[in-house]
């Protein structure tokens, strides 16, 4: 993790617990460890990939960093400050340095409102800006993303999908933001929609400085975007490290076998698959130690008893396993 | 049938532009009230009866009626005539003009219920889906006053005060906001959780900005559909309050009262009962027929929501 001035985000053993209500008075009957003390920071102008299967955490992650859940435990940091535990309306002026993008496009718009209205909303929020004004700015924000002065008053059904997450995207830019909380803003649209998005993304990024939590299941797309990568498995980072390192030499059996799923594009390669046994242990119940020994092929009894913690077992490559434990050393 | 040699007429037209038969009639587009009648037939038929009704009750002394509360003695319990078109009550009173002037006890009602539960639904059911703490208070008693029939909560209400039509709309309206409450709180909690609206808190718009603009628009819908159902059930509670004798004095004219002085006579003069109860049924009908519509028009999968 780089030192910079103080990164555009900051997160430090965030954890969320839902709990499981049952009965007529709401006992709880235990809780779902969505997401379990996860660490890591993005700087300026940087991507950082969070990826892992579904149910692993990650877009709880995504919205806890919104604030648009409460952590149960955890620091966040927005440019240096602390907005964990902010109230609404605290929380609400600081919203301007971070901003959202979520996967359906479809259901990320109000049907009801005007693409112009949709991409002014955070401006009306933040700055106080004559109608006129407003108009420009929406106008240069449809160019920036691609979208043509024409449709500004079309209804969002009105847009294709791709068009619809440029529409997003544009709102999502309006304040400047310094940070855009990607959530899966490609899985739902079409293969070749998603790299024009993503292109545009990239795009975005460099004109304008912004930092992007990349969140996604897609291992292409992460690979093509991002800085660097964090693997979560069950609620846990399980390696972190920059993208050529991570793709070229994984730490963590779990991002081997995730990384090995990868298809190649050429038929000459025979796939030399990992092929993960069982499923996915339940949140609410999650195995002792290491979160994965019940599906990893090297576990050991060290696994099942103790919580591996992030080592650097290469220069800024992360890895939360007993098996690189002295490995670096 | 026998088989008619028929010349081929396909090769020539084939060969040249293809001359493709209309195997489909073209889709006739119908524009305006055609169009819309053709499209909603039960929202275009429940609204012209309703319409109907209204300009009845609004013009009912230009029906060729004569004064309701006017007594007859010597005619009492006519049978429909060219004079008493639908025959005469037990103090000769003229049964038509009193049917045509008790649809406005009616619907105004009708209307003044569905309006009045309606905000108070709305509110309570805003405050229900926001306030998460408040919540479960309101809905328990929410839960609580549905668990008695509104029917006797509005007779309850009513022996608290006088016979008066602004005392049975309050009655009725406080027996049926709950059902509004609760399904404004439903809407609510759904539309919560749709990413356009965390989008909207997440690019910092205040909470009355996101009532007024992501929460309200899309609850009109599934208001409107449940106030006309609120309408039309009013209108049944305040005939059964008038009938019963706990609702609208006797001296107003409305549906319930009339059949309430035909109750006694009802086996050797049915009509006294009869035409009243032909005309709230008629409203009834069409005002549920309009709900359906409008329920369909808004949204086919509303139908298993309420």
């Amino acid at each position: 993790m780089k030192a910079s001035v103080s990164p555009v985000l900051e997160v430090k053993d965030l954890t969320k617990d839902f709990p499981i209500k049952k009965g007529l008075l709401g006992r709880t009957a235990g809780h779902v460890h969505a997401v379990d003390g996860i660490s890591f920071s993005i700087g300026e102008s940087e991507t950082l990939g969070l990826v892992g299967e579904s149910g692993c955490g990650k877009s709880t992650a995504g919205k806890l960093i919104l604030k648009l859940i409460e952590p149960t435990a955890g620091e966040i940091r927005l440019s240096g400050q602390r907005i964990d535990g902010l109230g609404y309306e605290t929380m609400r002026a600081r919203r301007r340095t971070m901003q959202v993008v979520f996967q359906d496009p479809y259901s990320s718009l109000n049907p009801r409102m005007r693409a112009r209205d949709i991409v002014a909303e955070p401006l009306r929020n933040f700055e106080a800006l004559l109608e006129s004004e407003i108009d420009t700015r929406v106008a240069e924000l449809f160019e920036n993303v691609g979208l043509r002065r024409d449709q500004l008053s079309r209804f969002p059904h009105e847009f294709s999908g791709g068009q619809r997450q440029r529409l997003v995207i544009a709102r999502a830019l309006a304040v400047r933001p310094k940070l855009i909380v990607c959530d899966e803003p490609v899985s739902a649209l079409d293969v070749s929609v998603q790299a024009q998005v993503i292109n545009l993304l990239i795009d975005l990024q460099r004109e304008f400085g912004v930092a992007y939590l990349f969140i996604a299941h897609d291992l292409a797309v992460v690979e093509h975007i991002s800085h660097r990568v964090a693997v979560m498995y069950l609620g846990r980072i399980v390696e972190l490290a920059g993208k050529e390192s991570l793709f070229a030499g994984p730490q963590h059996p779990y991002t081997e076998a995730l990384l090995s799923a990868v298809p190649v594009p050429d038929p000459t390669i025979k796939p030399s698959r990992i092929i993960l046994q069982g499923d996915v242990p339940s949140p609410i119940k999650p195995p002792s130690g290491c979160h994965f020994h019940t599906r990893c092929p090297y576990a050991f009894e060290r696994c099942r008893v103790e919580r591996p913690v992030m080592r650097e077992t290469k220069p800024d490559h992360f890895a939360a396993c007993h098996l690189r434990d002295g490995a670096a050393a | 049938m026998t088989v008619t040699a028929s010349p081929p007429v396909e090769p020539a037209s084939r060969v040249g532009e293809p001359d493709l038969p209309d195997i489909l009639p073209p889709v006739k587009e119908r524009r305006g009230i055609t169009g819309f009648a053709y499209r909603y037939p039960a929202i275009a038929i429940g609204g012209a009866m309703l319409i109907l009704l209204i300009l009845m009750a609004i013009f009912a002394p230009l029906l060729g009626t004569t004064d309701p509360t006017t007594l007859a003695p010597s005619k009492r319990t006519r049978a429909p005539s060219a004079e008493y078109w639908f025959g005469s009550d037990m103090m000769g009173r003229d049964i038509y003009s009193r049917v045509i002037y008790g649809a406005r006890v009616s619907l105004i009602v009708g209307f003044a219920v569905a309006i009045l539960a309606s905000l108070a639904g709305l509110v309570v059911g805003l405050v229900s889906g926001f306030v998460r703490w408040a919540d479960s208070i309101i809905m328990r008693i929410m839960d609580g006053m549905m668990s008695i029939p509104p029917i006797l909560l509005a007779v309850a209400l009513m022996a608290l005060t006088r016979g008066s039509v602004p005392n049975v709309i309050a009655a009725i309206a406080v027996a049926e906001f709950p059902r509004v409450a609760r399904l404004v709180r439903s809407v609510v909690l759904t539309l919560r959780e749709q990413p356009y609206v965390e989008a909207a808190v997440a690019s910092g718009t205040r909470t009355p900005m996101i009532i007024a603009r992501h929460i309200l628009p899309n609850t009109i819908a599934p208001l409107t559909v449940q106030a006309t159902y609120i309408c039309a059930s009013a209108m049944i509670t305040e005939s059964i309050l008038s009938f019963i004798g706990a609702g609208t004095p006797p001296i107003i004219p409305s549906w319930g009262n009339i059949m309430a002085d035909g109750r006694a006579l009802w086996q050797v003069k049915p009509f006294i009962v009869f035409f009243p109860a032909i005309f709230l049924s008629i409203t009834v009908l069409a005002v549920n027929l309009l709900g359906d519509g409008l329920r369909d028009a808004v949204d086919p999968r509303m139908a298993k929501r309420l």
